[in-house]
């Protein structure tokens, strides 16, 4: 230390925090993060000593990305606020996407309901019972026409959570875009299309894992080249967090998944400096605020390192952690829900302490169902609050330099990178998962948490502490998807396979069959052809489900 | 005749299932419903399905259920065995996943066993299972354990064929595998042949046991399962009428008596004492007598208890 | 722990397309932990196969699972298949996202409890030591 004083000033304190302590025990034994990261009582200078600013911390918009991955950062332009929805049929979505963009919201993100999301049709056996409940319903182009019907696909831009059969998704958004007039290469918008993450903890997988990457590397290959504004992939923590991991396992995970992709990527013959800008991801911000903040921070950090030591990129753009952020839906509670606003405030507020480039805040009704209007509007106002009156967004980074701060995110990327080490040595992701390993990881801290709160060593406001006798979630207003919803959609796909050209959907079916069996071929053109024609989502995947067969889970409990 | 055994033997399933619970839960009186199941009991071919995890046993175990429905009417049960955990007694049961397509077919019949950590008494459960199994008509039962502890491998006795499923890439080679398990198995499957090392593992089979037959198998796609099945109707086949055969059976019948025998009277001696204890007791622990004589005293209860 | 005796068995389930399976594991792991034997279908079951695991398993009880709003269906189609098949004695009970209003239409179909969002796992295992019991005696 230069500073001179500093050790006679630090023995004092500790002489002081002695006596405190023998007069007062503190309120608990051992202190740690929300994560299980041990705190120490104080952080100070020395706490960081060893840091070189410049290559550990360095400055926004270069290398290692710590502080963020633009120069000017929110004094430029805010995140782009993006509240995920969708409910019913595409009518009813449509109208709630089109009532959010009248209230400032500045970009969409659009839930499907679980028969989309696992690729089959509403009128299935297996979707039955689901339809429009988590998200809306989409069988064919012509639903995905209804959903984005006066909305200019040139000026907003469009995220979809979908994996397995992202890219039917994504060929009809192409194919509403061609309708409207827009060019395919201005398109702008994320496909979540992380299929790795699915099998670990989200659960919407289709195909085994090979032909899973295959459609993947697939879509980054015509994205290059068609739609460069297009992120061809949402690598997510977020469920990986709400499956109950911590938060070193969020990231250590998501980056594992990253490096898996980009291995199969480059095996593909794809270049990482290419491919790489259009790669994001997705984090949770969870309740503790100070580790999310350093959690964001070291992601960044760690990933950058990745691309740059690990691939070998030149292009920072490809060594940037671009990503969205959503609040954690898994610290909602059903009870006093009002409280779920303030929970809420605290996680945006870290995510964009974080530097995020997007962000969903959550509603404080959805421990119960999904979102009202009018708790959406609060949900969104609460971004708007802290973008436009905090004050937080107005310089860069504003807590870097903090000890707590920089020690944290220092622990975070040490911890993640042990983990990508146990990963590595295990044959990377695809093995781990195979093997069960980060399922596991992810399980035993969900049991961790649960026991923590039921013996009350974890307070949750509302909940285990604080309770208040009168229930007050009856009386609310929830929105609801009644099962008429099921029986319309029902009725529009039958009357679109009545009325469309059937030859020539059988043609392009068929057509995929035998790109399927040609490891060569890329898939997502004649998926195109084939969306085109209104073949069905099911229809598709029904084609592929015959090639590729299905994956069946890995139960390691 | 008890309505339980009636009901199962007609065919009711719950029936048939509450029996196999009785037998695992060592109910009271479930010899008598053995008893009344026995004269139903013989024909039925039993096969056991071992190996490590992750090797693929219920891969394997669902395209053999499959493999045996579509060559004619044979009834299949399938009864997959998990560890108990020491500390609390419960289990997680999590085999029937792979299976679960068969939940449709009234013609096969799948049961989650826990170990219970019990001394041999896991074999004694499973083999009434399957005898439960057998007198209810089902004429093949796959018993699938997990390859580690010595009570699985005593489980695996109970099999007329045993299968050992193998595979590349899971870090244990075949020379240290249990040693017990080695030496039990008539089949050895290679699964996951598809994947690099998988000829390797055969190699390494056939240098150890040069007797049972080596198939190669693929159960993602079912590749090499009628291979298997072949395989496995020809040993079931040569034991069956075999002087092989006949050993085998003796020496399970055996085993069985004395099992039967071990339970009724340490179930016997369990309740003597338990009726003596308050007399006897005290006596040790005032070293007016020895633990010994007092297990004497017990015994020679017994001996007149048993003779009526 | 005794090695004879009546164990409690119990189906854990997460019926239909839903694939978040956090609480179905940890009231899995609870139930295992106070010794009970747990048979966990894992994800994409039906009723069918539900019903059919639980009667094949001489299982006391089923609890479902589900957060994406098709309780309502689920539940009713599960207690219609165990009248069918004269299993209505197996409990039926459940959680995950189940607005309070709509737990007594649960209770009254037929299901035995809801434990909504934030119950403890130690309430769904009272209950079920009660009940299983109550159902022998």
């Amino acid at each position: 230390m230069e500073d001179a004083g500093f050790n006679e000033a630090k023995a004092r304190y500790e002489d002081k925090a002695d006596k405190a302590l023998r007069k007062n025990a503190e309120r608990r034994a051992e202190f740690t993060t929300g994560g299980g990261i041990p705190l120490e009582r104080l952080y100070d200078p020395e706490s960081i000593a060893g840091h070189e600013y410049a290559g550990h911390i360095g400055f926004p918009g270069e290398y290692p990305f710590t502080r963020g991955v633009q120069p000017t950062m929110y004094r430029g332009r805010f995140w782009t606020m993006r509240q995920y929805s969708g409910f019913a049929t595409a009518e009813e979505s449509n109208a709630r996407y089109r009532y959010l963009l009248e209230r400032g919201t500045t970009g969409l993100s659009v839930a499907f309901d679980l028969p989309t999301q696992i690729g089959y049709d509403t009128d299935h056996p297996m979707a039955a019972g689901e339809c429009g409940k988590v998200g809306v319903a989409i069988d064919s182009l012509a639903d995905m026409e209804i959903l984005f019907d006066q909305i200019p696909l040139d000026k907003v831009s469009t995220s979809m959570t979908i994996n397995a059969p992202a890219a039917v998704l994504l060929a009809m958004y192409i194919c509403v875009g061609e309708k409207q007039g827009v060019k395919t290469s201005e398109l702008s918008g994320t496909i979540q299309n992380d299929i790795l993450k699915e099998y670990m903890a989200r659960g919407t997988y289709i195909f085994p894992p090979h032909p899973s990457m295959r459609l993947i590397t697939d879509i980054f290959d015509f994205c290059g080249r068609e739609i460069p504004r297009w992120n061809t992939i949402s690598i997510s923590g977020y469920h990986i967090r709400e499956a109950g991991s911590t938060a070193i396992q969020e990231v250590a995970f998501t980056l594992a998944d990253g490096i898996a992709y980009v291995e199969a990527a480059r095996k593909k013959g794809l270049d990482p400096d290419v491919f790489g800008e259009r790669l994001s991801f997705f984090f949770n911000a969870h309740n503790d605020f100070l580790e999310e903040i350093a959690k964001y921070r070291a992601a960044r950090r760690l990933w950058a390192s990745i691309m740059k030591e690990r691939f070998g990129t030149k292009n920072p753009k490809a060594q940037m952690l671009r990503f969205h952020t959503q609040t954690a839906g898994c610290t909602l509670t059903a009870q006093q829900p009002e409280n779920n606003v303030i929970r809420v405030t605290l996680q945006a507020l870290a995510a964009v302490l974080g530097g995020t480039q997007s962000l969903h805040t959550n509603s404080m009704d959805e421990a119960l169902a999904l979102p009202t209007e009018k708790s959406v509007e609060t949900a969104l106002r609460t971004q708007q609050v802290i973008a436009y009156e905090s004050g937080v967004t107005n310089t860069i980074d504003p807590l870097a330099g903090s000890y707590a701060i920089e020690k944290l995110t220092d622990e975070i990327e040490a911890g993640a990178m042990d983990y990508i080490e146990k990963i590595d040595n295990m044959g990377g992701m695809l093995a781990a998962i195979e093997k069960g390993y980060p399922q596991k990881q992810i399980q035993d801290a969900a049991y961790e948490y649960q026991k923590a709160v039921e013996s009350k060593d974890t307070v949750v406001v509302g909940v285990n502490q604080f309770q208040t006798k009168e229930s007050d979630a009856a009386a609310r207003k929830l929105l609801r998807v009644d099962a008429s919803v099921e029986e319309r959609q029902i009725g529009k796909l039958k009357k679109l396979r009545s009325e469309r050209g059937n030859v020539a959907v059988k043609e392009r079916l068929e057509s995929i069959r035998e790109g399927a069996r040609d490891e060569n071929a890329n898939l997502m053109p004649l998926i195109l052809d084939a969306v085109r024609v209104y073949a069905t989502e099911g229809e598709i995947c029904g084609v592929l489900r015959e090639e590729f067969g299905e994956y069946v889970e890995n139960i390691v409990l | 005749m008890h309505k339980l055994t009636e009901r199962a033997l007609s065919g009711d399933i719950r029936a048939m299932a509450r029996l196999i619970s009785m037998a695992e839960d060592r109910a009271d009186g479930i010899d008598s419903f053995m008893k009344e199941l026995y004269p139903y009991i013989g024909r039925t071919w039993i096969i056991g399905v071992t190996g490590s995890p992750g090797a693929g046993k219920s891969t394997l175990a669902d395209k053999l259920i499959e493999h045996f429905r579509e060559r004619g009417g044979v009834k299949v049960g399938v009864l997959a065995i998990d560890p108990s955990s020491p500390y609390t007694g419960g289990a997680i049961l999590a085999d029937r996943l792979r299976m679960q397509r068969h939940t449709a077919d009234e013609g096969v019949y799948m049961r989650s066993l826990a170990a219970r950590g019990s001394l041999g008494g896991l074999s004694r459960g499973t083999r009434e299972a399957a005898s439960i199994l057998d007198a209810c008509g089902f004429g093949i039962v796959i018993i699938e354990t997990v390859g580690v502890g010595q009570s699985e491998i005593d489980v695996m006795r109970v099999a007329d064929t045993v299968c050992v499923i193998l595979a590349p890439g899971l870090g244990d080679d075949v020379q240290a595998m249990k040693a017990g398990i080695m030496e039990i198995a008539d089949i050895f499957v290679v699964n996951k042949a598809d994947k690099p090392g998988a000829d390797r593992v055969v190699n390494e089979v056939r240098a150890i046991n040069r007797i049972s037959a080596v198939v190669k198998t693929v159960a993602e796609t079912g590749d090499g399962v009628p291979e298997l099945g072949a395989e496995l109707r020809s040993h079931w086949e040569r034991v069956r009428e075999g002087e092989p055969g006949k050993l085998r059976e003796a020496a399970r019948m055996c085993s069985k008596i004395e099992e039967i025998l071990a339970e009724r009277i340490s179930e016997s001696a369990r309740r003597l004492w338990a009726k003596r204890q308050n007399e006897i007791l005290p006596l040790v622990l005032n070293r007016q007598l020895d633990p010994y004589s007092a297990a004497d005293i017990i015994l020679s209860d017994i001996t007149f208890f048993l003779r009526g | 722990m005794s090695e004879s005796g009546k164990k409690i068995r119990v189906v854990i389930a997460k019926p239909g397309l839903d694939g978040h399976d956090r609480g179905a594991k940890v009231i899995a792991r609870a139930l295992r932990d106070a010794g009970m034997e747990v048979i966990y279908t894992g994800l994409r079951q039906t009723p069918e196969q539900i019903v059919t695991t639980a009667i094949q398993e001489d299982a006391d009880g089923i609890g479902i699972s589900i957060l994406s709003g098709a309780h309502q269906f689920y539940f009713k189609r599960v207690i219609d298949l165990l009248k069918e098949k004269n299993a209505s004695d197996i409990l039926v009970f459940g959680g995950g996202v189940i607005p309070e209003d709509d737990i007594p239409g649960l209770l009254e179909m037929g299901a035995g409890a809801i434990f909504g969002p934030g119950a403890p796992t130690s309430s769904a295992i009272e209950w079920l030591e009660k009940t299983v019991a109550a159902k022998i005696n």
